[in-house]
């Protein structure tokens, strides 16, 4: 996208999208950090001196494995559930950096890229959405 | 052990990947699984699910800082991981089927593989600008920054790097890695592009790649968030460091270091698989 051999017809130059990509990318890690922080200290707060039950694979409680689960959970005030609220973030910002790339390609009007891009994002949405394959 | 005190080293141990890994450049998630079921007795599953986690926020951390330099070639990237998360999706529809001893083989092949390529020196090839079919369909060629100015390249063999680019995608899910090494071979050596594009491009797509699995693995109960914290922000810390000092330290030593460490990860990752103990 950086080649000045081609730039696009209509919408933003390929450097301005490059910038914003930047930028998305830095507030999604930092947002997603900051949510898994608060999250944690409660965690350690609320059961630090448990022992931790990592050596066998369970089956996980809803509340940590669906998106609508994570979010009855963090209403619920379940500290796990906002940890895994910070870690749904972070899985978000790579798929958040597809969806504005689409945007980019689409105000471009580069339609072998706006196909392409869209591809890869119904990919990563139906990845995180469902789970099931 | 408490989880405090579970927290606590995983987090240390895992700052350590993290500078280890992006001061050789050669990712801190290769050894993120091995340190946590050999040295902490994780289930693997969970192990995966966590190192995927941290995968995600260095890419995603350092590319934000790439992209912006102008190295990364964002339409490669972009038609490349069609293939990775296309790959990620078999991967971890797989995983579900594959027993832990032969992903634990698995491993320790990617772990030899890792340290034998570590010891190799790094060639700059010749840089083409003989157009190709595809690249010109597709308009991937572009130019990067260099100390003499703008340097324009062509990219070849587009299909090539895209069918081992779906390997990538695959070995990045069962394993929780990033699959850099793969992505570099796959830009670098078939597609002909400059080493740094290659690895700023690579780093661009290994947070895709790591999301299409980790939102599979997290309906899937791989994603223990109480592991995958210390983790997360372990690694991104290590990595954030490293970034810093990376060209004020010297990395001969430390490559060698990390060579020793992913081998002896590794021969232990294939005794554990063969044992059937992991």
């Amino acid at each position: 996208m950086s080649s000045p051999m081609h730039q696009p017809d209509a919408g933003p130059s390929d450097h301005a999208v490059e910038q914003v990509i930047g930028r998305l990318l830095q507030i999604g890690v930092f947002s997603a950090a900051a949510v898994a922080i608060v999250g944690a200290i409660l965690v350690l707060i609320q059961h630090g001196s448990a022992a931790p039950g990592f050596a066998e694979f369970r089956a996980a409680p809803a509340h940590l494995t669906s998106i609508g689960g994570i979010i009855r959970g963090v209403r619920e005030m379940r500290s796990e559930s906002v940890v895994q609220l910070g870690i749904v973030l972070l899985i978000m910002t790579p798929i958040l950096r597809v969806a504005f790339t689409l945007v980019a390609f689409v105000l471009q009007r580069d339609r072998v890229y706006v196909a392409i891009t869209s591809l890869v994002l119904a990919l990563l949405v139906y990845g995180l959405a469902f789970g099931r394959i | 052990m408490t989880i405090l005190g579970l927290t606590l080293i995983v987090a240390v141990g895992s700052f350590g990947a993290g500078l280890l890994g992006s001061l050789t450049g050669l990712g801190g998630g290769i050894i993120v699984t091995p340190m946590l079921t050999l040295l902490f007795h994780v289930d693997l599953r969970y192990a995966i699910g966590a190192s995927l986690v941290s995968v995600i926020a260095t890419s995603s951390g350092a590319a934000a800082a790439f992209v912006r330099e102008g190295y990364t070639n964002v339409r490669v990237g972009v038609l490349l991981e069609i293939a990775t998360t296309t790959g990620a999706l078999v991967g971890a529809a797989l995983a579900g089927f594959i027993p832990t001893s032969a992903l634990g083989v698995l491993f320790a092949v990617i772990l030899f593989w890792t340290a034998i390529r570590s010891l190799q020196p790094r060639k700059e090839h010749e840089l083409l600008t003989t157009p190709d079919k595809w690249s010109v369909r597709l308009r991937l060629d572009s130019t990067y920054p260099t100390a003499a100015g703008k340097q324009a390249y062509s990219v070849q063999n587009a299909p090539g790097g895209f069918g081992l680019m779906f390997i990538a995608g695959i070995l990045s899910a069962l394993l929780g890695i990033g699959s850099g090494v793969i992505k570099v071979i796959a830009m670098d050596r078939m597609m002909k592009l400059p080493f740094k594009v290659s690895t700023t491009t690579s780093n661009f797509m290994i947070g895709v790649t790591a999301a299409a699995s980790a939102g599979v693995y997290l309906h899937r109960g791989y994603v223990q968030p109480t592991l995958a914290f210390p983790v997360m922000i372990g690694v991104l810390g290590g990595a954030m460091l490293g970034a810093r000092l990376l060209g004020k330290t010297d990395t001969t030593r430390l490559r060698q270091i990390f060579t020793i460490v992913v081998f002896i990860a590794a021969l232990q990752m294939l005794y554990k698989g063969v044992t059937g103990s992991i």
